[in-house]
């Protein structure tokens, strides 16, 4: 097959030993793994800092890439990604915060495992699962391209609010929260998503003449908020320490962690399977995540356990989430559509190196998109390798003490909600969604459906909106064709389900309890 | 935040405090119909206006409310939401927190964060000064280099990096 | 360092365009590293071109402080202006514009104005081509119109998707409408490159795009330019596409339908700046003008390459306020 040709020349341009000038030596080395070792490197840090997260930290280091070769360039910068995305996972499980959008979910039940002292393995199983999801998504890309950018096409507004309808049917009735608490939580979520400017008229709404407002709330501002702040205060409440001290910090916990995870090969399918789905249509890491979660914990045996730091709520998000990060590379470059801000940046890296995205990439450019593809294997490896080995090391952090290590995370969460918008507003947003999520905590309401409202519902309506306008307001736009009706159909599937199962166990008399 | 009186022993009672965030809920709620009636409500030829999905998302979450609420009435009032020097240590680091985010337009972060470092290993754990001076300077110095210098991140500076030319 | 008090940034900025050259021994310099800030997100053409200044300035070393790219996208840019309006006095701060530099405050009532910032210099227009789906029947601007009026009046919807509402792309498609006759429905998408993508998907009739946004499709043969909204053909004779290089796309107005319309891509510093200080930076742009990496960008997005400084740059800005303001108030996108 051609296309197996085009990777193994990919690996010999990646691998290819050339004259690197090392401190005024001059070397025969594989530039581009050392690169790539860089990359995954600054990466990390890169996502373990809030406010370097994601397109700022590309965005940054666009400019010091010029001097390099476009393939050399690319690598650095999508390694960059890559480490990003494994960073996310980081503060997730051990602060409860959550460094990128798509490690919310990994939160739910990370953090727990973390607490009881199992951080080492919590953080071994993410990247685990981050790595399978992104190499089967690698695959796919390679076996697939062209199939899969012709299917992208197809999805104009009307197909992709029946997406985000299913990731968000997939997801809603799990919570063991009272239903009018769950529902009033994910009201507020899809409310605060609409405030400021509506991108369909460009009219303002919910801005009450205020400035502040204009930009409307970010999500990153709200998961800051409600899940590092609310946590440090009930962390407070609870007597000045964080639980997993105990965290056993030998690299012997890879390899028995390692041994746990083959029995869960359904769950890793199937994650893979939506995440692929989920980047490629694009609807994004986000909700696929969200919906990989929610799937796993209907169809898990283990099911009632998630939320307690079952081991299978920290596989199934993460790698749907990394499946469909990698696979929203491939619409980016065969059509030149971002997935997200760090993919925007990526493509304007492409440009300023002569690089057009697009159909034509695949054939004038055959060298560096095989390149870029071959680096996309050879850098999840060695990001694995990197990861893994840190793994001891980051657990440790949960040693030091909470006076010290409490001030430090509040600083780099202010700083992480200043930079999103540069703006001291957010800032104050910050600690407001603290205290909300400090008090939804004690009252029961629970955060993950007000989370993903917020995720989802702007792009919802959007979506909807735009497939009307389209249709001159004919609602018949969502069952217009197969793809779109089958797409609605598991949706409502998925929807009625959970009302199902919710109403049999409130027969059953599972009747929650505060705490 | 919220419960004002000793109705319970130890701390406020559960039951106002529930109450309390229910009625907060619900007065985002009526905030939310409010400024989508502001933005129009109707549903054009092309579909929706701005105002459509916030205003029923706003009355669904009033209605929601009222069912909250109900239910907060039927719990009994003995059950303490937090004893009282829990709550008093949440407020502990709740103000810290306020007076940091205050400060950091005029002073800057990274001044900032040296004070809420300081404040929290001296007051909350009890460092002593050597121990809270090499911490307290070096991790906002540190973050400086790696933003301001490393990554050219601009975060808000005050007269002290203003001083040394930032 | 001393600081000219003048009560209008216009007045030194005029005497701009005469000092220009007049090279003293001890010019003035930034003291600090220059924020540029981006009123637009992450991605977009304005952070693009930003970003490439920046890596240039850095490559070439033609600045002895750093520069740095800020993205203040909300309210539709009216933060980052906002926040440039109120930097009055700090010569490190610098704005890159787009259209929204008028659509916003009209749109919004923004207590912005063009008027509140020193201009510094045009560095380009980016231009906007009429595409439809290569499988489409029209073939030309005429053949265009007449399958737009002929779903007019049947009562179907003949479908523009632009990038945001009530902006550049919207602004042409209402001009398109007024020049016309024809009713498009406007079907708003949030980056050019998705705009591009629904139109080769069919699920529009035909777009606005920019050249870059929509060249790779044009090259795979998916997308047909059908003409570009400028006063003359572009420049460029390379071949894009198969044979057509960019300069084969007739002008609208030479195909009857008579509408121009190219974005701003200039600089302005914040209010109070000093001519001293305007000047070095329009020297600073007039060496990154020089460098390949800027021309290979011109040529990548056929930018249309206008340079323009002092009166002349005040005036033409001047004189596209107005033209937005009619065009919004003829479309009924002003704000009350």
């Amino acid at each position: 097959m051609a296309e197996f040709a085009n990777l193994f020349h990919g690996f010999a341009t990646v691998l290819a030993f050339q004259d690197v000038n090392v401190f005024g030596t001059t070397m025969y080395l594989p530039f581009n793994i050392f690169i790539m070792i860089v990359g995954i490197v600054l990466g990390v840090i890169i996502g373990v800092l809030p406010g370097l997260g994601g397109a700022n930290g590309v965005a940054i280091l666009l400019p010091l890439t010029f001097s390099m070769q476009p393939t050399s360039a690319v690598i650095l910068l999508s390694c960059i990604y890559w480490g990003a995305l494994f960073g996310g996972a980081i503060t997730s499980i051990l602060f409860n915060i959550p460094g990128e959008p798509w490690s919310v979910a990994t939160t739910f039940d990370g953090y727990p495992m973390a607490q009881q002292g199992k951080a080492g393995e919590a953080l071994t199983t993410a990247f685990t699962s981050s790595f399978v999801g992104a190499f089967f998504a690698v695959i796919m890309i390679t076996l697939l391209a062209p199939m899969v950018a012709a299917f992208a096409l197809r999805f104009g507004a009307a197909e992709k609010f029946a997406v985000y309808f299913l990731a968000f049917a997939s997801f809603v009735g799990l919570s063991k929260e009272p239903p009018f608490k769950t529902l009033a939580a994910m009201l507020i979520g899809f409310a605060l998503a609409a405030f400021g400017t509506d991108h369909m008229t460009g009219s303002l709404r919910l801005t009450y003449g205020s400035d502040y407002l204009l930009p409307g709330f970010d999500f990153l501002i709200a998961v800051i908020g409600l899940f590092g702040i609310g946590e440090i205060m009930l962390t407070m409440e609870e007597g000045l320490k964080f639980k997993g001290k105990e965290a056993k910090i030998n690299l012997h916990v890879v390899l028995q962690t390692w041994k746990k995870l083959p029995q869960y090969w359904w769950t890793y399918l199937r994650s893979c399977i939506i995440g692929c789905w989920m980047g490629i249509t694009p609807a994004g890491a986000t909700p696929a995540s969200f919906m990989s979660y929610g799937i796993a914990k209907r169809v898990s045996k283990n099911g009632k356990n998630f939320g307690n730091g079952e081991i299978e709520g920290v596989i199934a998000p993460e790698t749907a989430a990394h499946a469909a990060g990698k696979s929203a590379l491939l619409p980016m470059l065969a059509l030149g559509v971002p997935g997200s801000p760090t993919a925007a940046v990526l493509l304007g890296g492409l440009l300023i190196w002569n690089l057009q995205p697009g159909p034509m990439l695949f054939v004038e450019n055959k060298e560096f998109v095989w390149g870029l593809i071959a680096s996309m294997y050879l850098g999840n490896i060695v990001g694995l390798i990197i990861v893994l080995t840190c793994v001891p090391m980051l657990a440790a952090i949960l040693r030091i003490p909470f006076g010290i290590i409490a001030p430090i995370i509040l600083m780099f969460c202010a700083v992480g909600a200043y930079t999103v918008r540069n703006s001291f507003f957010d800032v104050v947003m910050m600690l407001v969604f603290g205290i909300l999520g400090y008090l939804f905590k004690k009252t029961n309401y629970p955060l993950a459906p007000l989370v993903l409202a917020m995720v989802l519902g702007d792009r919802a309506e959007e979506a909807f909106r735009q497939a009307l306008v389209g249709s001159a307001g004919n609602m018949g736009i969502f069952f217009s064709n197969g793809l779109v009706s089958s797409i609605m159909a598991l949706g409502f599937i998925a929807l009625f389900w959970s009302v199902i199962s919710a109403g049999i166990s409130r027969v059953r008399g599972a009747k929650p309890e505060a705490a | 935040m919220s419960g004002d009186g000793n109705t319970a022993s130890h701390g406020p009672a559960h039951r106002k405090v529930e109450l309390a965030t229910a009625a907060a809920i619900g007065l985002f709620g009526i905030i939310v119909v409010y400024g989508a009636l502001q933005a129009g409500i109707g549903w054009g030829f092309e579909g929706p206006k701005a105002g459509f999905f916030p205003f029923i998302i706003g009355v669904i979450l009033i209605g929601a409310t009222c069912v909250n609420l109900w239910n907060g009435l039927q719990t009994s009032s003995s059950k303490v939401f937090s004893e009282w020097d829990e709550l008093k240590r949440v407020w502990d680091v709740t103000w810290p927190i306020a007076i940091f985010i205050a400060l950091v337009p005029y002073i800057g972060i990274y001044f900032a964060s040296a004070v809420l470092i300081a404040y929290f290993m001296m007051r909350i754990s009890d460092y002593g000064i050597g121990r809270t001076a090499i911490v307290a300077l070096s991790v906002p110095f540190v973050t400086f280099l790696v933003f301001e210098r490393w990554f050219l991140v601009a975060l808000p500076k005050g007269p002290i990096e203003a001083m040394f030319g930032y | 360092m001393f600081q000219l008090k003048r009560s209008s940034v216009f007045v030194a900025a005029a005497a701009l365009g005469i000092a220009l050259g007049a090279q003293t021994a001890n010019a003035w310099e930034p003291e600090k590293t220059v924020e540029i800030v981006v009123p637009a997100g992450t991605g977009g053409g304005a952070d693009q071109m930003a970003r490439a200044i920046q890596g240039i300035v850095a490559k070439h070393n033609l600045m002895k402080q750093s520069m740095i790219v800020v993205n203040k996208a909300g309210g539709a840019g009216s933060e980052g202006f906002n926040d440039v309006k109120n930097s009055k006095g700090n010569p490190h701060k610098l704005i890159i514009t787009l259209s929204n530099l008028f659509t916003t405050p009209l749109g919004t009532n923004q207590p912005f104005s063009y008027k509140d910032f020193t201009p510094v210099a045009m560095l380009a227009l980016d231009e906007f081509v009429l595409w439809v789906n290569a499988e489409k029947p029209y073939k030309n601007v005429k053949e265009y119109i007449a399958a737009a009026i002929e779903a007019t009046k049947k009562g179907s919807n003949f479908k523009m998707a632009g990038t945001g509402s009530r902006q550049e792309d919207q602004i042409i498609t209402a001009a398109i409408e007024k020049a016309t006759g024809a009713k498009f429905t406007y079907v708003p998408y949030r980056g050019g490159g998705e705009v591009a993508v629904q139109l080769v998907g069919n699920h529009a009739d035909s777009t606005v795009n920019n050249p870059i946004e929509a060249v790779a499709h044009w090259r795979g043969g998916k997308l047909r330019p059908l003409c570009v909204f400028d006063s003359k053909t572009m420049p460029y004779n390379d071949k894009v596409a198969g044979d057509l290089p960019w300069s084969s796309i007739p002008t609208c107005k030479s195909q009857g339908l008579d509408v121009e319309y190219l974005m701003l891509r200039g600089f302005f510093m914040s209010p109070g700046a000093t001519a001293e200080q305007v000047k070095y930076y329009v020297d600073l742009f007039q060496k990154v003008r020089q460098t390949p990496e800027w021309k290979d960008l011109m040529n990548n997005g056929a930018f249309n390459q206008s340079f323009m400084t002092g009166k002349e740059y005040v005036e033409w800005v001047a004189k596209e306020h107005q033209r937005h303001y009619n065009l919004m108030k003829e479309a009924g996108f002003l704000a009350n």
